[in-house]
């Protein structure tokens, strides 16, 4: 049924906005400097579980601004953050949209711990504060035996484990190395990544990583992504060299997070369907 | 046979699950941060009304399954089937076995229009509207002021079914309106 309405109530979008607002006070209080790269790039992530939404003939629409952010980066820049959307193909449901708020941060010199501190002050200020808890890949999915199942099993254990944990805001830390994505492996406990994810009140806020460096190891993983892509029967995606060429370039030591702000306004509003925070839903457009 | 894919899944569309042909009640789309994709469903079983949860991988799909609701007009019972008949003017009559008719007997009376399911053409469940009405055949008489019950007492109509909270004035041959999704008296009907 067709409806002109929006999705979300005036109010919730009036806290939209002091939200907003105060995500950029926290980092202008840091001097971290706001950037806006391209929502609309020539090429897009290998990432077998990311479909981007592509337009004929320039593109994709990007599924976050990670590696524009890790060319300025590599340009120079100092810490960066960029709070804008982003799009993910056939994406759709209570807590996704393909459209969303991403909000993306980077620091120079920090590592995933000290990272995780810094996400834990900015949701304080926006929620409140609260107790944050930590607890391992495999604390989560109840020892490591879980790790030795088939992926698709040990991601639905994942999901049940996030669910189960229930009221609270929680850290997942330590991901198994083949769940990496771009972070660095642990130095000296290199099974485990040094990857993390803030879940609160069971819903995934945010995923954060003290960055990888060698461009070597970015196309390992990315023919690796490739090959399980072809795998499922998902289409090429072709390597960013120009991503790259900025990591032969150099990537500066720094750890880096996304953070999905429509879901942390959704719980500061108390809700539990991103209906409630977003201005129009996919179903509206 | 048509199928649908979890991402096309519409609560009120029936599938076929295990054999059994379903609707959908709920579908939740589910993805951890960089993991795989699901869809939780939420279905109920349509020959036994009972509820199922299942996770698919996004993409899978399910067989349509060919399942029809029907208005039609309760006949008769020859017990062992019971018969249904169309109400579109075609006079189609249809014999439901005891598994279909379910609980739904209680409620039954010639004439009234009842929800037949038909999968494949054949009748798998029966359906009461929310309200029936029908005629008290057993019910202790009530004395005035007898309040010890909370004022109320239980009566048998014509189907056999047994009513709770009906209050004392009822007598047999009163015809009483009955909500079918609690088995509760609602009210006593103008006759």
């Amino acid at each position: 049924m067709l409806t002109w309405r929006p999705s979300a109530s005036l109010a919730a979008l009036r806290e939209r906005s002091r939200c907003l607002g105060q995500i950029r006070a926290f980092f202008a209080a840091r001097d971290v400097v706001e950037v806006q790269t391209p929502m609309l790039g020539a090429r897009t992530v290998t990432d077998a579980e990311v479909e981007s939404i592509a337009v004929h003939p320039y593109g994709f629409l990007q599924t976050s601004p990670e590696y524009y952010m890790k060319r300025l980066l590599a340009a120079g820049a100092a810490s960066i953050y960029q709070l804008g959307p982003a799009f993910r193909h056939e994406e759709s449901g209570r807590l996704h949209n393909s459209e969303f708020t991403l909000l993306e941060w980077y620091r120079l010199g920090f590592d995933d711990r000290q990272l995780m501190q810094e996400v834990a002050e900015l949701v304080d200020d926006v929620l409140g504060r609260g107790s944050y808890t930590s607890l391992t890949y495999s604390e989560l999915l109840g020892g490591v035996d879980a790790l030795k199942l088939e992926r698709d099993e040990i991601d639905l254990k994942f999901v049940a484990a996030i669910e189960r944990l229930g009221q609270g805001r929680f850290f997942i830390t330590d991901y198994p190395a083949d769940q990496a994505a771009l972070a660095r492996l642990r130095p000296g406990h290199e099974d485990v990544a040094a990857r993390f994810e803030l879940v609160i009140d069971g819903v995934e806020i945010a995923n954060g990583y003290w960055e990888l460096q060698s461009a070597a190891e970015h196309r390992r993983r990315f023919q690796a992504d490739r090959d399980r892509r072809a795998q499922l029967d998902r289409s090429d995606v072709l390597v960013d060299e120009c991503f790259i060429q900025a990591l032969e370039h150099g990537l500066p030591d720094c750890a880096g997070v996304a953070l999905g702000v429509d879901r942390l306004l959704m719980l500061a509003l108390g809700e539990t369907s991103l209906d409630a925070v977003l201005a129009f839903r996919l179903d509206r457009i | 046979m048509a199928s649908y894919s979890t991402n096309e899944f519409r609560s009120g569309m029936k599938v076929m699950l295990d054999g059994d042909p379903c609707s959908i009640l709920e579908n939740e789309f589910v993805k951890p941060g960089k993991g795989q994709a699901f869809n939780r469903v939420k279905l109920r079983n349509l020959k036994n009304g009972r509820v199922w949860e299942r996770t698919f991988k996004s993409g899978e799909s399910l067989d349509a399954a060919d399942v029809m609701d029907l208005d039609m007009e309760y006949l008769y019972e020859d017990g062992e089937f019971w018969h249904f008949m169309k109400t579109d003017g075609s006079y189609e009559q249809i014999a439901a076995a005891a598994a279909a008719v379910a609980d739904c007997k209680d409620w039954l009376k010639e004439q009234d229009v009842y929800q037949v399911t038909l999968w494949n053409d054949d009748p798998i469940a029966v359906s009461p509207p929310n309200f029936v009405e029908l005629e008290v055949t057993d019910t202790d008489p009530g004395l005035k002021g007898d309040t010890a019950n909370g004022g109320t007492k239980p009566a048998t109509l014509s189907t056999g079914a047994t009513v709770k909270g009906v209050p004392l004035f009822i007598n047999i041959g009163d015809v009483l309106k009955v909500d079918t999704r609690t088995g509760e008296y609602v009210s006593r009907a103008k006759s």
